[in-house]
């Protein structure tokens, strides 16, 4: 029971909004201590698994390419797409994103899309330029609200879209598991059974989505109401 | 063969250089800390296969004591100012999103098709890391693309690579350092004990409640370990086979599919997801670093909720 300290001091550091590094750490090195590790294990076993997953930090070669894309106008252009398309406003065009977003992923296509590709230099850009050009300047807070919630739909639309896909990991992950348990699951069955949950989903979030516009354009007036 | 090592040594480099560019950042305060923890994120990737498991756990903790003292500032690098940016949308136009799309669309070409690639019986790249290696030559193919659309300065990429980087700070190492704990957590037996305290604190007599318990406890165990499936083999065996399976006689398939997606609801409430909760916060440069979580966790708990219903109607039917 005592190894679950670390737990306790991960969720009071990140509750206490400590540096979350310094909060991972120790929550580490108490755990590997109580658990009853040599310090100089705890913290080979640390380094291992830190260089093993270097593969998460590969994304991060995007940002030059963004960046210089930024620096000749990406998210300008982007306003100006956005500002001749009277259709759009913010909720429309994430529902848009969302939708595409859990689509492709179930057909097992989740490379298109993600934070630091798609989101940063596309969605939100655009979709805070649609409720910009709509509603005229946005206080801080809703510019915000609106780059979270671009964020969101990624997300939420990946998360709930690759599961249908069979090939997907947590299907596999799901099917070995049972499978030591003695119990043969078809992975078909596991991505069908995924799907009513998958709709809820849509539902639940694109409804969310669909409101956004009318939240937007209240709070919008309300900021600038004297 | 193109393997990942081969992208581990492209973003070293990356790194390496902007560790470079931020020393000589005379505008930031703190140029000796940034340059300091982005050169040794850039020797995890160029060395770290070839270091030993200590080394890269000293290197950790030594880009974990710059940033977690406040030794990270933001570097400032000459960029274009919004005028020259407004000029550049209008002269270049549309073509602009051609490398930013190019970035998905030659991952997923790399993915799908150069993954069964062969010369000489050889594969073109690893097939088992096809999409992270893909990445590497989409990002590759868009920078020589918007190379040659905008024409800028050497250095530029780097300079606005360097900006972004500063922009996400310590966020940038998160991900790997949740990894880490997970292991740290496994290897103390930290699953074992959840999935006792779980099983001992159990009613067993009401489908309604151990169906409760089971979606509800994978979405927490998620949100304590940062991802469904570290949590699912804990909860599944303590809750999900015992009781749902074998004492109600529920579906194993529904109850595992359902499950998971339980999980899910979680990841989308916790920064220990920090790739997908918490980076994505400071890419967006949001102040508050939980602003993701927030936009998120009214679907999540609505999903949850109807996931304990689905499962309770659908997993005894069949």
């Amino acid at each position: 029971m005592l190894t679950l300290i670390g737990v306790l001091i991960v969720v009071a550091g990140f509750l206490a909004r400590f540096n979350p590094l310094l909060v991972v750490t120790v929550a580490a090195i108490a755990t590997g201590l109580l658990g009853g590790l040599p310090l100089d294990h705890v913290v080979a076993a640390f380094g291992k698994a830190f260089n093993d997953s270097r593969y998460v930090s590969v994304v991060f070669l995007v940002l030059p390419v963004i960046g210089l894309l930024e620096r000749g106008g990406l998210l300008e252009r982007g306003r100006m797409l956005i500002a001749g398309v009277r259709a759009a406003t913010s909720g429309r065009l994430l529902l848009l994103y969302f939708a595409l977003r859990q689509l492709s992923a179930a057909l097992g296509l989740t490379s298109l899309g993600g934070q630091a590709q798609m989101v940063r230099p596309l969605i939100a850009p655009m979709a805070q330029a649609a409720a910009e050009t709509r509603l005229g300047p946005l206080p801080d807070r809703l510019r915000f609200l609106i780059r979270a919630h671009a964020a969101a739909a990624d997300n939420v639309g990946a998360f709930f879209g690759e599961d249908i896909f069979i090939a997907f990991g947590s299907v596999l992950l799901i099917k070995g598991f049972l499978q030591q348990n003695g119990i043969e699951a078809q992975p078909l069955q596991l991505s069908v059974w995924a799907i009513p949950t998958a709709l809820t989903a849509f539902m639940i979030h694109g409804t969310r989505l669909y409101r956004l516009d009318r939240r937007l354009a209240r709070e919008a007036a309300a900021g600038t109401a004297p | 063969m193109i393997t990942l090592e081969a992208v581990y040594r492209l973003t070293g480099a990356l790194f390496a250089v902007v560790a470079v560019l931020s020393a000589l950042d005379q505008r930031n305060p703190k140029r000796w800390g940034n340059a300091l923890f982005w050169g040794l994120f850039a020797a995890s990737f160029l060395f770290g296969s070839r270091m030993s498991d200590l080394a890269n756990g000293v290197l950790v903790l030594a880009m974990v004591a710059i940033a977690g003292l406040g030794g990270l500032g933001l570097g400032r690098p000459v960029t274009t100012s919004a005028e020259e940016r407004l000029a550049s949308a209008r002269r270049v136009g549309n073509r602009l999103f051609a490398p930013a799309l190019a970035i998905p669309a030659v991952t997923l070409f790399g993915a799908l098709v150069l993954k069964t690639v062969r010369i000489g019986g050889v594969f073109l790249i690893d097939p088992k890391q096809a999409t992270v290696i893909s990445l590497g030559l989409g990002v590759l193919v868009a920078g020589a693309l918007a190379a040659l659309l905008l024409r800028p300065p050497p250095l530029a990429a780097f300079q606005e690579g360097r900006r972004l980087m500063d922009t996400v700070g310590w966020a940038a190492v998160l991900p790997q350092m949740l990894a880490a704990l997970g292991a740290v957590f496994a290897l103390a037996g930290v699953g074992g004990a959840v999935g006792a305290l779980v099983s001992h604190a159990l009613p067993v007599d009401n489908r309604l409640a151990v169906v409760c318990a089971y979606t509800f406890g994978m979405a927490l165990f998620t949100m304590i370990m940062g991802n469904g499936f570290a949590a699912f083999p804990v909860m599944t065996a303590g809750i999900g086979l015992p009781l749902i399976v074998r004492k109600f006689g529920g579906d194993p398939t529904i109850m595992a599919s359902i499950g998971m997606l339980s999980g899910f609801c979680g990841t989308l409430m916790t920064p220990m997801a920090a790739n997908f909760n918490i980076v994505p916060a400071a890419l967006l440069e949001l102040p508050d670093r939980y602003a993701v979580i927030k936009a998120q966790a009214p679907t999540a708990l609505f999903l949850l909720l109807a996931n304990t219903l689905l499962m309770y109607f659908l997993v005894f039917r069949f």
